[in-house]
């Protein structure tokens, strides 16, 4: 490397049930970040299931090895906030109160899923919760949050829109439009690179030149960090740091989560090409275990609470596959209504 | 009434509506201290301030992704290509995410933008293009190309209240060419409603854009009487009146400057042949640009875009037939 790297290296964060409650974290909070978090991997395990059993139509991706990245940001973000997760984000659907049922009937293509059908997989959002439905370019929805973030400066709103980004999406030209627009206005956003390694089965060396992406946000004129992603706590701390910087009027940050990618694109892609020995070590930071060790360690989780809370997302699944699987199918005859929209749509909450 | 240029006209209905809604928002390239490129929102910034009048980056992925997205969060935003043929840079802004969103994840995305586009003035291959049937082509857009000053500031009122994604189609060529009367209050005007140009018996012409002012220089240098409808809006197009048209004159023209094949005309010829088959006298005539990107050299411009010559011909085939 040159030497060129500017981004600032976060802090792992370590620390005790004192300093965490300094970042605005009680026990409470702890536990929910790990609820959330096995929660995300859940859903994602049984869609899997759902999958092989022939029930999901197309093709099925999951986030493994991201929970803590997207749980983190999520649980940063305030309720008047908004965002659009990416397909590797399902702990910002969980932790921002998508109902896991939704997300099964979503994957099956039921009439209750958040798309009701229309669109598949993770292509979902409830606006209600803040949240916008991807689409499958990368990262298109990128300049869409900037565009958030512009609404809520015109109307001195102190809400911040965070935007999505894996590390492949960000050799387009959407993102370096979406973050000079954001750099150049001093708009409030948080841009999250979800850096995983691969591009499908591109590594990050055949995807950027520069030591880490974050160092791009130097060029773009506000701040670059880099975090560990398989630490739900440090990935919180930096991006409540850069939601509330924002909120405040201080202007874009980018953070850029490290992970793997620790399945193949989607589920038909064995990874082949990811080296067997870089699996074996990032396993061993799994995000969800790593947590539990912090959470017994310094947060005194106990057995009970661990068998409590396993039993309460076992039950919220099942309850929910079964919910999603009495979903319909879509009515064909629907498939003509809503291309337009009505004056009547427009009355939402957002659109006031 | 005051009399109005076609630029007047839309600098009109803008400002009507800016004045009116605190949510509707002028964003693009130059749009702000320089009025944009054609002057339309001319001293917009010093009456609404430079958040609502925002000179973007030169990011047209930016500027209508970034719409998109302030739409969503219930602003109005009217966003500017500096000309029709860069909206190819915001194809996914506007294809991929504003046009499927409400059908798909029920957000709707009310959004105008304007496109300054047409050719006749050697702006050659990148700055005269109709791109209209590209869009109107994708289930979710709305298209409206106006032809005059009138229907200019009442169509850009429908558009920025209307909930969709509106494209409209601002003709170059007529911006300081074509005059007219105006209302000075503020009114709409309905997109999908076809205007009648003027009334004929013997055969129709059905235009819209610049078109419309050489079918009616056409339709004097023909001994028949000719009916011309500008259909004001593509998508939706207004099938009722093309197909009474065709009813009353049994012999109908489709006129684009937009090139021939996959041009917008093909799908009115179409509907005529689907659904008024019977009421014909003669094939459905089609006059448009050639299959050619759009020329610099007046000489060859002049071979492009469809010529009142051109349309003189065709009208007497049809009237011969």
């Amino acid at each position: 490397m040159l030497g060129m790297a500017t981004a600032r290296v976060a802090e792992p964060s370590g620390g005790s049930l004192q300093d965490v409650k300094e970042w605005g974290l009680d026990r409470e909070d702890l536990l929910q970040i790990y609820k959330n978090m096995l929660i995300t991997r859940g859903v994602e395990e049984r869609g899997h299931i759902l999958y092989r059993q022939g029930k999901i139509p197309g093709s099925f991706y999951t986030g493994r090895g991201n929970e803590a990245s997207a749980v983190g940001v999520a649980t940063a973000m305030g309720a008047d906030d908004v965002g659009t997760p990416l397909h590797r984000d399902m702990g910002v659907h969980i932790t921002r109160g998508v109902e896991p049922w939704r997300i099964f009937a979503q994957y099956m293509g039921r009439a209750d899923g958040p798309t009701h059908g229309r669109d598949g997989n993770v292509h979902m959002a409830d606006q209600r919760l803040g949240l916008l439905a991807m689409v499958s370019h990368l990262p298109a929805m990128l300049p869409v949050a900037v565009g958030c973030a512009l609404a809520f400066r015109i109307r001195e709103e102190r809400r911040v829109a965070v935007a999505w980004s894996g590390e492949g999406a960000m050799a387009r030209g959407d993102a370096h439009e979406g973050m000079n627009f954001a750099g150049v206005r001093k708009l409030p956003v948080v841009f999250i690179c979800d850096n995983n390694q691969w591009a499908y089965s591109t590594p990050s060396h055949l995807e950027y030149a520069v030591e880490h992406l974050a160092d791009r946000a130097q060029a773009y004129g506000f701040e670059g960090v880099v975090v560990d992603g398989t630490d739900v706590l440090a990935v919180y701390r930096e991006a409540k740091r850069a939601v509330e910087k924002a909120r405040e009027g201080g202007g874009p940050t980018l953070i850029e989560c490290q992970t793997l990618r620790m399945e193949g694109h989607a589920v038909h892609d064995d990874a082949f090409y990811v080296p067997k020995e870089l699996f074996e070590r990032w396993a061993e930071r799994d995000p969800i275990e790593r947590y539990r060790r912090w959470l017994r360690e310094q947060a005194e989780l106990t057995d009970a609470e661990e068998d409590e809370l396993a039993g309460q997302v076992k039950k919220l699944l099942n309850d929910a596959l079964a919910r999603a699987e009495e979903s319909p199918q879509p009515d064909p005859s629907s498939l003509l209504e809503g291309v337009y929209a009505t004056p009547e749509d427009l009355d939402t909450p957002h659109h006031k | 009434m005051a009399e109005l240029t076609y630029l007047q006209a839309i600098s009109d209905g803008l400002r009507t509506e800016m004045r009116r809604d605190k949510r509707v928002f002028v964003l693009g390239e130059d749009v702000g201290v320089y009025g944009g490129a054609f002057k339309v929102t001319l001293g917009f910034q010093e009456e609404f301030g430079a958040w609502r009048v925002i000179d973007a980056p030169l990011s047209e992925t930016a500027i209508v992704g970034g719409a998109t997205g302030a739409a969503m969060m219930g602003m109005r935003p009217v966003a500017e290509m500096q000309f029709a043929d860069f909206v190819s840079c915001a194809w996914d802004h506007l294809v991929t995410i504003a046009a499927k969103q409400r059908w798909r994840a029920g957000t709707p995305v009310p959004i105008v933008l304007r496109l300054p586009s047409g050719g006749g003035f050697s702006g050659g291959p990148f700055h005269s293009q109709n791109p209209e049937s590209s869009f109107a082509h994708i289930p979710g857009l709305k298209c409206v190309c106006p032809s005059t000053p009138e229907d200019a500031k009442g169509l850009i009122i429908s558009a920025i209240e209307d909930p969709n994604p509106v494209l409209f189609f601002e003709h170059k060529h007529l911006y300081r060419r074509i005059k007219g009367e105006v209302p000075e209050e503020r009114y709409t005007v309905p997109i999908g409603k076809a205007r009648m140009h003027q009334e004929g018996e013997d055969v129709s012409v059905i235009t819209w854009g610049a078109m419309v002012y050489t079918a009616e220089e056409a339709a004097k240098q023909v001994d028949a009487s000719v009916e011309i409808v500008d259909l004001r809006t593509v998508m939706p197009w207004d099938k009722q009146a093309v197909l009474a048209s065709v009813r009353k004159t049994s012999k109908v023209l489709v006129l684009h400057e937009d090139t021939r094949t996959g041009g917008f005309g093909g799908e009115i010829a179409a509907t005529i042949g689907e659904e008024a088959f019977e009421d014909l006298d003669a094939p459905v005539k089609r006059i448009a640009a050639p299959d050619t990107p759009v020329p610099f050299s007046p000489a060859l411009e002049k071979a492009f875009i469809p010529q009142v010559d051109d349309v003189v011909r065709g009208l007497k085939e049809l009237i011969e037939y």
